[in-house]
């Protein structure tokens, strides 16, 4: 088997294993990472939310936000697990897209 | 890691924007003199592999939690160039889509993830196993350390960079206006999570894939773009 073969089915195996990272941390009650944290829970850290802070952190609107579809914040494990999986699955799919098409232009004509 | 949105204040995201174009820019010019069509299937299984295990959360104490980067293994395989196009694809793709690390801590981010830590890590690695054969144990050990020393310099600057923000910018009653915590919080913290915990993750996954790769692939220890 060749082994860029080999590493594709390594990746496949990452993104079935992909929901690890979102239910080991709730697993352990495990919070956003350290700097990551919402306008509220900086509020409720400090007692106030940094001006700046709230005007950037609703400047982009991510179609699939924190790897889930919007507003699916208090759906059940499965679901979640289920768009974290399909998250992982686009992002490597576009991921591939575009450096093979960046490769194409600087791959030249080696 | 990602720094998202209304962390950084504009100087700082304007700054990092502005050291990473000369960078970007000397990436694909050097990429494009090296880069054969055959390799460009592993550039993408290295953007690939660096977006799905930052997606690999790890819970640490404190109840916070963390993720490994990848990009010194990709640094290793494919040069340190390389890598930086290989990551920045993935944080960019990260950021747009799925809103992990923010549009404006983009140069910021690439600049922790996608130069500082595959470069670093690259070069260590290459002292390290200096003159090592293919097949040696010191090749194994060599990337280990070049992840683990990666993962911690990308971290080290992301702290710096949270912590400089109070100082640079808060209003008359001395309240933040972007990351609140300042460099005496931000860098301890940041540090530290990734020597205690999530260096030795990202050092046995690189350590880990160099090992095998010797097994099953050495060819891919020697050519690099």
């Amino acid at each position: 088997m060749k082994i860029t073969t080999k590493f594709w089915i390594g990746l496949g195996v990452l993104v079935v294993l992909s929901p690890l990272g979102l239910l080991l941390p709730g697993h352990f009650k495990a919070g956003s990472a350290w700097g990551e944290w919402g306008a509220n829970e900086v509020k409720g850290f400090i007692g106030y939310i940094p001006h700046g802070l709230e005007k950037l952190s609703s400047l982009w609107s991510a179609p699939l936000p924190g790897y889930a579809f919007k507003g699916w914040g208090k759906k059940p494990v499965a679901s979640l697990s289920f768009a974290y999986i399909l998250s992982a699955v686009v992002g490597i799919l576009i991921c591939v897209v575009v450096v093979l098409i960046l490769g194409k232009f600087l791959s030249g004509k080696k | 890691m990602h720094i998202p949105d209304g962390y950084l204040g504009p100087a700082t995201c304007g700054f990092f924007y502005l050291a990473m174009l000369p960078i970007w820019t000397a990436a694909s010019r050097i990429v494009k003199k090296t880069l054969t069509a055959k390799q460009v299937p592993m550039l993408a299984i290295g953007a690939a592999f660096s977006f799905v295990i930052m997606m690999l959360n790890i819970p640490i104490p404190a109840g916070t939690t963390g993720h490994a980067v990848g990009s010194v293994l990709v640094a290793i395989l494919l040069g340190p160039w390389a890598a930086c196009i290989a990551i920045t694809v993935a944080l960019v793709i990260q950021a747009l889509l799925f809103g992990d690390g923010g549009i404006t801590a983009i140069g910021a981010n690439c600049f922790n993830m996608a130069f500082a830590m595959p470069f670093a890590g690259y070069y260590i690695y290459k002292i390290i196993s200096y003159r090592a054969s293919i097949d040696s144990g010191r090749r194994v050990l060599a990337a280990g350390i070049a992840g683990y020393i990666g993962i911690n310099v990308a971290a080290f600057l992301t702290g710096v960079e949270f912590g400089l923000q109070p100082l640079l910018h808060h209003n008359v009653n001395g309240q933040a206006l972007y990351c609140p915590y300042g460099l005496n919080v931000a860098v301890p913290v940041m540090a530290g999570e990734h020597l205690l915990i999530l260096g030795w993750i990202e050092a046995i996954v690189t350590a880990l894939v160099i090992k095998y790769l010797q097994k099953h692939s050495p060819e891919l220890l020697t050519a690099r773009a």
